[in-house]
């Protein structure tokens, strides 16, 4: 068991966690993930590390609830526990002075790209930051980005916070402004890592994308996450999880991962339905008396669809 | 010797059959197929046993069981005696019972198999073994005064927990370390339940506790700890390598990212550790083969499993397609027949060329091509030819690919003075099991390539011994 010592949501659905995980605080470099298995009937999903501590033997995961998993997960609170955490899994990170770099963060994809970004400013990289969400809620960690950016552009796509417009276009503005750039990380959802590839790419620059397939065993064993990257196939859990994304085959990974988008419809659906016991994600985290309430005082944007029973 | 029967009126008794579920009826659930004798029939099978002076059963079994022994005390009514018999050789004896090829080893070489009938020693060793469980009293042989030595095992699979099992009853203070959620290997992630319940597994697992054995699951060797870590600051003295073989190869022909496309081992992984097959009430997905196609490439074990597991979560037609013929398939012999009485469909001498996918990226068939038998290569063997104007399209939903798998890098990517093979598997001497690298020793399928869980056994008693002379002596 590992046990939470923090939990807080960084945004509707997004929730921050820092576990006891010592051998992997101590292990983690950036880029790498984790797999875990929120309770013993649970799948193994991967979650990138955001940050560690090596010395307080602490993880820090941040979780966007899309499905049954991050969502139960998303239901923790400090003084929980998940069943099991694996790792540090993948290839760390290309980390080098490269020069001018550009590190791009959609939604979610902001706290996956935050270790790499800072690991570039250590490394003495000039680091330019665009970090961007659907509306102002979805814009985390910008302090964070901030403090280790040596400059800083923030958008969101209906404009109701900072810059309206998408990540790639302050990407295009740089490029048309003649700046020199070396290197561009983009992670986040996969048409947004598809639409930077095309705009770095006649422009020569090199551009990596973290990619997100489906996994099981996270080891090299299953074979599930397989890529497509130059024509040909790569293993995401050990190959991977970063790529040079003008090799990247986008559309094969949408496909792919698209695959058990009805399961986990049902999967989802059985969760969010009344009676209280569904919820339960663990005995740890079992609503008091089957009180469906502390479920939606955590989870607040879920509260219509509890209501409406969807 | 306790055998009442003369000789000569043994030979008259016929092979006992093994009671087993229904064909059509098991081919729809996990239950274990084949049932077990009963006591009555495990004295009339064991009085069949000539009681040989030469002992060709013995010598064909790799870890040398002491057949006739056993089986004289099974004549004798001495089911517990028996069991201690085969543990003195044997850790896990309700498994190999289950998943030996016996017709390639003891009873292949037994001297009723002249005669086609063989004594079922298999079965045979089930039965103790599922005897002594069942009584609650496993021999559990006692442990040495404790020498203060340490040894990490990476690696749960046969070779790391009859490795782990040995030192520690040497007195060695023993450490497993497992990169999964679970104890096992191939035990629990690749064997179906319906031919070797996981029960089994965690209770010999249990007896491995009981005895001593520290199992630290979701530690993967190479990343969360480096076998120098181990030797080093970790304080271990000596480190066997048991990582077995698990990087699945594909076909390599175009369509294989196709969504219905499976390697064998994503596909039993996902009902054997994850219980799909349970979904909703377990939460990891898998593909819906209700009333669906299914094929399987390759004709191993692993695609008997996989095939006969499709078939179990509702496939409408399952097949299994292999490029050789059916003299050539490598499964144990009572797989196929198992598979044959299911309703598995044999393509033999068929190779697939090409998955076919619909615009959603989808598997909707498969392109195939006969193949005929060509003349002997150098190593005798006849290889399949394509046979000109044999192409044609299979319809199915599922394709599981099952021909074989690499070894593991995990370990040796990160241990750079590890020597490897050019296949990527770890190099070990054949006796002492000794690596390039003063300390380790490496043992199963990471050093033979893909083999049996009873040479992988093996290799880890054998391990456990050059183990147990290094700890002492100091030498390497
Ligand atoms: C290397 C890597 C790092 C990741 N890092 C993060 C992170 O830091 N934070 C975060 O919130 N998410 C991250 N993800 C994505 C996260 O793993 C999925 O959102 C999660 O698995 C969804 O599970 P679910 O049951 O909640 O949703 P589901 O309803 O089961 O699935 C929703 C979607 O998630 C994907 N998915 C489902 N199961 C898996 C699985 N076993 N493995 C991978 N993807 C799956 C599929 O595309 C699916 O359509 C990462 C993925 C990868 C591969
Ligand atoms: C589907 C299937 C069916 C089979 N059927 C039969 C049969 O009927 N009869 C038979 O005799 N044989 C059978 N075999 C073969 C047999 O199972 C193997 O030969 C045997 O299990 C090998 O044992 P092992 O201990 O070497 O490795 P494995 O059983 O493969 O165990 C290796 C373990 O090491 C772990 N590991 C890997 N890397 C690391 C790491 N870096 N750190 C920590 N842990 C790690 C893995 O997760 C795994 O648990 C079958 C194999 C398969 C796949
Ligand atoms: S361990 Fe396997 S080969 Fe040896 S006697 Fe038992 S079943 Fe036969
Ligand atoms: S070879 Fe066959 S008959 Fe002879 S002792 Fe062994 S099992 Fe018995
Ligand atoms: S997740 Fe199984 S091989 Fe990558």
């Amino acid at each position: 068991m590992f046990l939470i010592v923090e939990a807080r949501f960084l945004a509707p659905d997004v929730k921050l966690l820092r576990v006891q995980a010592p051998l992997i605080a101590r292990k983690r470099k950036a880029g790498q993930f984790v797999i875990l298995r929120v309770h013993d009937h649970g799948e193994r999903i991967p979650l990138t590390i955001a940050d560690s501590d090596p010395v307080a033997g602490t993880i820090t995961i941040v979780v966007q609830g899309v499905g049954k998993t991050t969502k139960m997960l998303n239901l923790k609170s400090a003084g929980d526990s998940i069943c099991d955490v694996v790792g540090p899994l993948g290839l760390p990170s290309h980390v080098e002075k490269f020069g001018t770099v550009v590190v791009i963060g959609g939604g979610l994809g902001t706290a996956i790209a935050y270790p790499t970004a800072k690991a570039f400013r250590q490394a003495d990289n000039h680091v330019i930051s665009i970090i961007g969400g659907r509306n102002r809620q979805f814009v985390i960690l910008e302090e964070e980005v901030r403090a280790i950016s040596n400059e800083l552009f923030v958008t969101t796509d209906d404009g109701s916070y900072a810059e309206k417009g998408f990540v790639t276009d302050q990407l295009a503005a740089l490029i048309a402004a003649g700046r020199k750039l070396d290197l561009v990380l983009a992670i986040g959802p996969i048409p947004m890592m598809r639409a930077v590839a095309e705009v770095t790419r006649p422009h020569g620059i090199k551009t990596v994308v973290s990619l997100n397939p489906i996994m099981v065993d996270g080891t090299g064993m299953c074979g599930g996450c397989r890529v497509i990257v130059g024509g040909k196939p790569q293993f995401a859990c050990v190959d991977g999880p970063e790529f040079d994304a003008h090799q990247v085959d986008f559309q094969i990974l949408i496909q792919r991962n698209a695959m058990y988008r009805d399961m986990e419809r049902k999967a989802l659906d059985q969760l969010l339905q009344p009676p209280a016991p569904a919820v339960s994600a663990g005995k740890d985290a079992q609503c008091p008396d089957g009180d469906p309430c502390r479920f939606v005082e955590k989870v607040p944007e879920l509260a219509g669809v509890w209501k409406t029973g969807a | 010797m306790h055998n009442p029967i003369p000789p000569k009126e043994r030979m008259k008794i016929h092979r006992q059959l093994m009671p087993e579920q229904p064909p059509l009826e098991r081919a729809r659930n996990f239950v274990e197929v084949n049932r077990g004798l009963d006591v009555a029939l495990a004295q009339e099978e064991a009085r069949r046993c000539l009681t040989c002076k030469t002992q060709h059963c013995f010598s064909a079994c790799p870890v040398g069981v002491q057949v006739r022994d056993f089986i004289d005390l099974v004549v004798a009514g001495d089911y517990l005696g028996a069991a201690a018999k085969i543990r003195e050789d044997n850790v896990l004896p309700a498994v190999t019972g289950r998943v030996c090829p016996q017709e390639k080893q003891c009873e292949g070489s037994c001297i009723l198999s002249a005669r086609g009938e063989s004594v079922a020693i298999g079965y045979l060793e089930r039965f103790v073994a599922d005897y002594e469980r069942s009584v609650g009293k496993v021999g559990l042989p006692a442990r040495a005064p404790l020498t203060g030595k340490k040894v990490a095992v990476v690696g749960s699979g046969p070779a790391g927990l009859s490795c782990a099992g040995d030192l520690v009853l040497k007195g060695h203070d023993v450490t497993v370390l497992e990169a999964l959620h679970e104890i096992g290997g191939v035990l629990v992630y690749g064997i179906p339940e319906f031919r070797l319940p996981k029960q089994i597994v965690r209770d010999e697992v249990e007896n491995l506790r009981l005895m001593g054995v520290e199992f630290r699951t979701n530690v993967v060797v190479g990343r969360t700890v480096t076998v120098d870590e181990l030797l080093g600051e970790e304080g271990y003295h000596a480190v066997f390598v048991a990582t077995g073989a698990g990087l699945p190869m594909f076909l390599n022909i175009p369509g294989e990212h196709l969504c219905g496309v499976y390697s064998a081992n994503e596909f039993l992984t996902r009902v054997n550790l994850m219980k799909a097959n349970e979904f909703p009430a377990y939460d990891n997905p898998i593909y819906d083969c209700r009333g669906k196609d299914v094929a399987v490439f390759g004709a191993g074990n692993t695609a008997m499993d996989a095939v006969r597991t499709s078939l179990r979560l509702g496939a409408k037609c399952a097949s299994i397609v292999y490029r050789r013929s059916e003299k050539e398939m490598p499964a144990r012999a009572e797989e196929v027949h198992h598979a044959k009485d299911e309703g598995v469909q044999f393509q033999m001498l068929t190779n697939p060329l090409e998955f076919l996918g619909d615009e959603k990226g989808w598997l909707t068939g498969v392109r195939l091509q006969r193949m005929e038998l060509g003349a002997p290569d150098k190593s005798g063997r006849r290889s399949p030819v394509a046979i000109e104007g044999s192409e044609h399209v299979l319809p199915i939903h599922v394709a599981i690919i099952a021909i074989g798998n690499k070894g593991n890098p995990l370990v040796q990517s990160t241990t750079p003075d590890l020597a490897t093979t050019r296949n990527g598997y770890i190099v070990a001497d054949a006796e002492k099991l000794k690596t390039s690298k003063p300390g380790v020793f490496a043992g199963g399928d990471i050093v033979t390539g893909g083999a049996t869980v009873i040479l992988a056994m093996g290799a880890g008693r054998k391990a456990a011994k050059a183990i147990h002379e290094y700890l002492q002596s100091g030498i390497w």
